[in-house]
């Protein structure tokens, strides 16, 4: 099951997302930043693996994540590191290769006690509204069942 | 993809009012005019109708034939539109935590009980 996720939309071009782990902030942290963890989690609906994955973590330094998937699609994103602050706060900048998100986005990852664990922030932030809400999250939920269509589930959501 | 794109933009602004969230609510139990939606709101008229036009934009209420009573309607489509986008953005989200969660409870399991 896991722990609750929530999704905010705080300004007009940027989603928020947090997720509380029950891990201390090192392991979450490495997990953000060490390969050989991040190709293990950092994936779509079943069927995707990611058989290229780079990081040269410094600031200026560039990461690398090529995913594919069974049926051979494929897709790749390339990352500028902006901003590195251990076990708190990854920045960098994203671009997909197929440009699903209408420019590059900001991305901050940030890590946060909570509990005895660690909450993940991740906060993306888009080139504009339109790109925001235009984005095609990536071409890994392209037939991804929607499983409810309830208005109330909506409007929770959209009140969090 | 760019014409919903578009009218997505205006969804989330049109949902991001909680007066016009409970006025989609109202209706999502049937049809409306202007005064029965101002009732439980304690609101004028005139501050409802902006809403209802906020709304209306949006393309998530629609006025109906009567023209005296001129009802809204909810316009389920471009509610729909919002939430699947929504739902995959979380539906992908949660798996890729989901596989973090046993990542770390792998990390715990591994560390060194002696601490190094």
């Amino acid at each position: 099951m896991g722990e609750p996720l929530k999704m905010m939309t705080p300004g007009d071009r940027e989603i928020l997302i947090e997720r509380r782990f029950d891990a201390p902030r090192e392991f979450v942290w490495r997990a953000l930043v060490e390969p050989s963890l991040v190709r293990r989690w950092l994936l779509g609906p079943p069927g995707w693996s990611m058989p290229m994955c780079e990081i040269d973590l410094r600031v200026g330094g560039k990461m690398r994540f090529e995913w594919a998937h069974d049926d051979g699609r494929s897709m790749g994103l390339t990352s500028v590191i902006r901003e590195i602050a251990p076990n708190e706060r990854l920045v960098a900048t994203e671009m997909f290769d197929e440009d699903w998100t209408g420019g590059e986005t900001l991305v901050t990852q940030s890590l946060h006690d909570a509990d005895g664990g660690t909450t993940l922030r991740t906060r993306i932030l888009y080139a504009s509204q339109a790109a925001r809400d235009g984005a095609k999250m990536s071409g890994m939920t392209d037939g991804m069942e929607a499983g409810y269509r309830h208005l109330d589930g909506l409007l929770a959501e959209l009140a969090a | 993809m760019a014409a919903a794109a578009l009218k997505l933009d205006e969804t989330f602004a049109a949902l991001a009012d909680p007066t016009r969230r409970a006025i989609l609510k109202r209706l999502a139990a049937g049809e409306a005019s202007v005064s029965e939606l101002a009732e439980p709101f304690a609101m004028s008229q005139p501050a409802i109708s902006k809403h209802l036009k906020v709304l209306e934009r949006a393309g998530l209420i629609s006025t109906g034939q009567d023209a005296q009573r001129r009802p809204r309607r909810l316009e389920p489509a471009a509610l729909m539109v919002a939430n699947d986008w929504l739902l995959e953005f979380r539906t992908l989200w949660q798996g890729r935590f989901e596989a973090l969660d046993a990542v770390l409870d792998e990390l715990k399991s591994t560390r060194d009980p002696a601490g190094e």
